[in-house]
């Protein structure tokens, strides 16, 4: 009772617009799980539903049964598991001498790490890298582009920066190898950035579209999202050609628009398990990656 | 020698991660030659004939490339207008929320939609936005409206970008102010309450000016990337219908060089941006040095 009656008229305005900005924050969702457990019939009747109606799991039946989707699925699994592992082995073992404020050409090398952030070929260039490498119409294609940055490689460096230099230097007294320090002494004192930067890199790589529609041809190595892209595509194209009479001429089992909603979802939930247990450590993560000397 | 001998480890570290770098990011800087060339297929790069500034006098005089600066310039403007004080006025209301459960349960659903990808993005906001279908024509019939194909009119290209952006990132941008307004010595909020200050009169004098250098680095930093309006979004949201307002030049450079195939001047137009990228990225960094004395990166 005591804290209620300390809620002022202000606290009340705040408090409203805050939940507000939650709800539409929300609203998107909730429609788009509604209306992919919905058939098309009740969709038509008010798409602005965030309950379903007339229950249904023959959007989800039919997104599954499609080979595409399980093999879109797999590739961005490998390149996503690919470019988190490689990625983070590479800033680990980068950002650890860049942290060492005895390291001679240090200066310089950040130098060519911000300029390497700063300024770019451009697309065309990078295209034809790939080409004369051999890379193109490969899932390597995907991982190679964004699997090391200057600015995840600066968050992890700053952060190695504050790791007490006394706790190796009582390893390396005891004669530990500087690999030994490093992956038994200083990487488990990093689990926090570790943490935060996977779930950047994996975000990343799982939501990546640009490289797939400029590296990707052929329909097998076609990551999750070119193929999402392909379903929200026929489904708008459906839906300003035909105005729903496709329905009534039962083209479709499932209606395009109600399957776009159904891939939408699918194509979300790994991130959706994973977001809120790694929520802590990333606000962590953000924090002392900013705090900057 | 020595010291070499001494630390030898620590440059086998650094190998792997600087030879990516300079294969991946310093060889395509290397590509920019594209741009001076006239770039045959057959001949390769190094063997294509030179061309000098031939590309770039081509750019200026084109009406395309001026419509396209217009658009990038016009569709960063907007997302600052809008999008750059949101998230601080959100972390300023959140801020003073006193419920640590209710504040976060709010904060845990406000991150969540930076981590949707763009094509789910563009899903939603086109299906929101069909003319039969869609959530907001339903709406406008419902009142008496009559549809309207939003995502074909160029009129409402901007807008629909924007809004989209802001809704997406607004709750990720707090983050950075929350990092500020921590860094704010508690003890002021005490001796304010002591001279008898509300919460207004608090978050006027003590908050804001407490973030007020991030606040400044952050916006320099929007101004020197203003060139740069993100692929994805774009990409995947127009079509010829809109590229009078949409048309920018990551999408440009993309559909002239890899699908037109005019690939040298492709790279000009990528080279442009670049170049003038740098230079506005560089000038913000050094006034955001002078006016509060720490350097973006």
């Amino acid at each position: 009772m005591r804290s209620l009656k300390r809620l002022t008229g202000f606290d009340v305005i705040n408090y409203g617009l805050i939940v507000l900005v939650s709800m539409a924050m929300l609203y998107p969702f909730a429609n788009v799980l509604a209306v992919s457990l919905s058939s098309y019939s009740a969709y038509i009747e008010n798409p602005t539903r965030i309950w379903p109606d007339e229950f249904s799991f023959a959007a989800y039946r039919e997104m599954l049964s499609k080979p595409i989707l399980w093999s879109s699925y797999l590739n961005t699994i490998i390149v996503t598991v690919c470019g988190v592992f490689f990625g983070i082995l590479l800033y680990i073992v980068t950002a650890y001498p860049l942290s060492k404020g005895y390291l001679k050409g240090r200066k310089l090398l950040m130098v060519a790490v911000v300029f390497s952030m700063l300024f770019n070929g451009g697309i065309i260039p990078n295209f034809y890298l790939m080409r004369e490498l051999g890379l193109l119409d490969t899932l390597t294609a995907l991982v190679m582009p964004m699997l090391f940055t200057g600015f995840n490689l600066i968050l992890m460096k700053t952060f190695m920066e504050h790791i007490p230099e006394e706790l190796e230097e009582a390893a390396r007294i005891d004669g530990a190898s500087e690999p030994y320090v490093l992956f038994r002494i200083v990487v488990p004192l990093s689990k926090p950035i570790i943490a935060t930067l996977c779930l950047f890199t994996a975000v990343t790589y799982w939501n990546n579209f640009f490289n797939a529609v400029l590296y990707i041809r052929s329909v097998d190595k076609w990551p999750l999202m070119l193929y999402l892209n392909e379903i929200i595509r026929s489904a708008n194209l459906a839906s300003t050609s035909a105005d729903g009479n496709l329905a009534e001429q039962g083209a479709f089992d499932v209606m395009p628009e109600t399957l776009q909603y159904a891939a939408i979802m699918v194509v979300m939930i790994p991130i959706l398990c994973v977001y809120p247990f790694l929520q802590k450590y990333f606000v962590k993560g953000i924090m002392l990656g900013s705090v900057k000397g | 020698m020595q010291y070499l001998k001494r630390h030898y480890w620590l440059y086998i570290f650094l190998i792997p991660g600087f030879s990516y770098l300079l294969l991946f990011k310093y060889v395509p800087m290397a590509g920019i030659v594209i741009a001076f060339k006239d770039l045959s297929l057959t001949k390769g790069i190094l063997n294509s004939d030179w061309v000098g500034w031939y590309h770039f006098e081509t750019l200026l005089t084109s009406s395309n490339f001026y419509r396209v600066l217009r658009n990038s310039l016009l569709l960063s403007f907007y997302q600052i207008v809008w999008g750059f004080p949101a998230p601080i006025l959100l972390a300023l209301m959140l801020n003073e929320v006193r419920h640590l459960a209710f504040k976060r349960v709010t904060q845990t659903i406000i991150y969540f939609p930076h981590f949707i990808s763009w094509v789910v993005m563009a899903g939603i906001v086109m299906s929101f936005l069909s003319p039969s279908t869609g959530i907001v024509n339903y709406v406008l019939h419902t009142l008496g409206f009559d549809s309207v194909a939003f995502l074909l009119k160029p009129e409402y290209f901007r807008s629909i970008i924007v809004s989209s952006e802001v809704w997406k990132e607004v709750g990720w941008g707090t983050i950075i102010y929350f990092a500020a307004i921590s860094g704010i010595d508690p003890t002021l909020y005490e001796s304010a309450t002591i001279d008898g200050a509300n919460r207004f009169q608090k978050m006027w004098h003590i908050t804001l000016p407490g973030i007020a250098a991030t606040i400044v680095i952050l916006l320099l930093l929007k101004l020197g990337n203003i060139l740069d309006n993100g692929f994805e979004q774009i990409y995947l949201l127009y079509n010829p219908m809109t590229y009078a307002t949409g048309d920018v030049f990551e999408t440009y450079t993309f559909r002239i060089g890899l699908q037109q195939g005019r690939i040298s001047y492709g790279t000009a137009v990528g080279l442009f941006k670049a170049v003038v990228g740098f230079a506005l990225i560089m000038s913000a960094n050094s006034l955001a040095r002078k006016i509060s004395k720490k350097s973006i990166w």
